[in-house]
């Protein structure tokens, strides 16, 4: 069953993702830090999206959807136009590739990122194990 | 979208010469204690007196080089003020002189900071880096990748930003003519990993492929000749080309599981760089088998190698760099290699960790599980050919 992109229910499927892949928790094993996915409007969709993600050692803590930044402050925020983002989930763009070339952006400790990359390819890979639609 | 970065290469008999030809006031020469006894520094500050740039010496990279040797080679550059930063060495000396060019040009930004998603760095405005290797495999003089080790945590970091790449790499076979048999051949080895990887990873794309077939001819063409007479200058300079070309294929693609892994055995054990790549390559070859049987298939056709009707490229090709590696006295498997069977499996978990944390794993074609990858150490361990 498509779930619609934006909504509690897209979060909770994420995070049901993130629990059944192993791949993700040997990969962000080390991981420590939540973090915002931020879906941002373009000339294709004229919503902005916030996903909150709570990340532990490889398990998700919470997620939820977040009408505002300023509701919390997570560690790290990874945003990028919708278009992109879409493109990403559908597996035409590589995501890290995203990041190396500016189209998404990441703010946060770069150390850490940099330590376990293969923990935000397997996050990316955790998005694309369910149907996702989108809204017109 | 994606880019194709490399610095300006000059190459050949007296290449050295550019130096003479460079404009600035004060080069400030990062190398090791080995090359300024062979004559090499005097050669390079000879070139840059010429052009009327006077030069300072920083002679301690040691091999894997540290965050602590960056820092200190960066004190002494925000002493003497160069606009020109002049790498002689291997691998490691280039590398550290990426690190210190950053930190030096940018103090805001730790070398441990260096990563991809950093962009507008603004660097060469304070100082332009020269890169001159001495050694023919890494390929560094073509790279933006720093490798620095974390002593404490035992590791070895990939830097990785598209604007750290050298503005000259000068690529002059007379410098690597002195290189021992030994090094020649486990450096040599790392460019054929390069190149492999570069042409069989994941971001593999048009502007990399061709330069990373036409590096692995050069090897399997040179690298023996070039081991087995250090004076034949065709096989010396063959290896010099073929090693940027490496560098410059690899870099604009990247490399995949034969550095992840081999970063991690480098970290634990302290295997020279090239021989971990060239010994655990044919292992990954045959690790990611089918994913890539299109690719071994074509190199192994740019090598001329006979692939029987119904047999499969990959464990050929595994087999013909196997060959290549034993006729040069590469070891072939990790016990060969003299790490010492207790050592290793009580490392266990660290190689493990290491593998996993790698960025170059990332764009391998198929990726281990922890369970794969313990499992893939202890056959390359006994020199088992992978089955699974």
């Amino acid at each position: 069953m498509a779930i619609l992109f934006g909504t509690q229910e897209w979060a909770d499927a994420l995070r049901k993702a993130i629990e059944n892949s192993q791949s993700y928790q040997e990969a962000a094993k080390k991981w420590e830090g939540d973090l915002y996915i931020i879906v941002e409007s373009d000339a294709a969709y004229k919503y902005k999206n916030i996903a909150y993600l709570d990340l532990w050692h490889g398990e998700c803590r919470a997620a939820s959807v977040v009408k505002d930044e300023s509701e919390k402050a997570p560690k790290y925020r990874i945003s990028g136009p919708f278009t992109i983002m879409r493109q990403i989930l559908d597996k035409k763009v590589d995501p890290v590739k995203a990041m190396m070339t500016g189209k998404v952006k990441v703010k946060g400790d770069m150390a850490q990122i940099m330590r376990m990359p293969r923990a935000a390819v397997e996050l990316v890979n955790c998005m694309t194990m369910f149907e996702t639609v989108f809204p017109d | 979208m994606w880019y194709f970065v490399v610095p300006e290469v000059v190459f050949g008999q007296d290449a050295l010469s550019r130096l003479a030809e460079l404009q600035g006031k004060s080069a400030f020469i990062v190398t090791d204690k080995n090359i300024v006894s062979l004559g090499f520094v005097d050669k390079v500050k000879e070139q840059l007196s010429q052009a009327g740039i006077k030069s300072n010496v920083f002679d301690e990279v040691e091999p894997d080089p540290s965050f602590q040797t960056v820092s200190k080679g960066v004190a002494l550059m925000n002493q003497y003020g160069p606009d020109l930063v002049v790498a002689v060495g291997g691998g490691s000396v280039m590398d550290a002189a990426k690190a210190m060019r950053v930190e030096y040009e940018r103090p805001d930004i730790k070398a441990e900071e260096i990563n991809p998603f950093i962009s507008g760095l603004g660097l060469g405005m304070k100082a332009k880096l020269i890169c001159i290797p001495t050694t023919s495999g890494t390929g560094a003089e073509a790279t933006f990748a720093v490798v620095l080790t974390d002593t404490a945590d035992q590791r070895k970091l990939s830097l990785i930003n598209r604007e750290i790449v050298p503005d000259i790499a000068i690529v002059d076979p007379a410098l690597a003519v002195t290189m021992p048999p030994g090094i020649t051949s486990s450096t040599g080895m790392d460019a054929l990993t390069h190149a492999v990887e570069g042409f069989s990873c994941t971001w593999k794309n048009d502007f990399t492929d061709g330069l990373c077939l036409r590096a692995i001819q050069l090897v399997f063409e040179y690298l023996p000749r070039a081991v087995k007479d250090g004076q034949d200058m065709e096989a010396r300079e063959k290896m010099h080309n073929a090693a940027t070309i490496a560098g410059i294929g690899f870099t604009n693609s990247l490399t995949a599981m034969a550095h992840a892994t081999g970063h991690s055995l480098g970290a634990v054990f302290h295997v020279p760089h090239g021989r971990a790549l060239g010994l655990l390559l044919p292992y990954t070859i045959e690790f990611v088998g089918d994913a890539r049987e299109e690719l071994w298939a074509e190199i192994s056709y740019a090598l001329k190698l006979k692939i029987p009707k119904g047999k499969k490229a990959g464990p050929i090709l595994a087999q013909a760099i196997r060959g290549l590696a034993k006729s040069i006295k590469e070891p072939l498997s990790l016990k060969e290699a003299g790490i010492p069977f207790d050592k290793f499996d009580s490392s266990m978990d660290k190689l493990i960790d290491n593998t996993m944390a790698d960025g170059s794993l990332i764009v391998s074609a198929r990726i281990p599980t922890e369970e794969e990858t313990g499992k893939f150490f202890r056959y390359t361990y006994e020199g088992r050919s992978i089955d699974f």
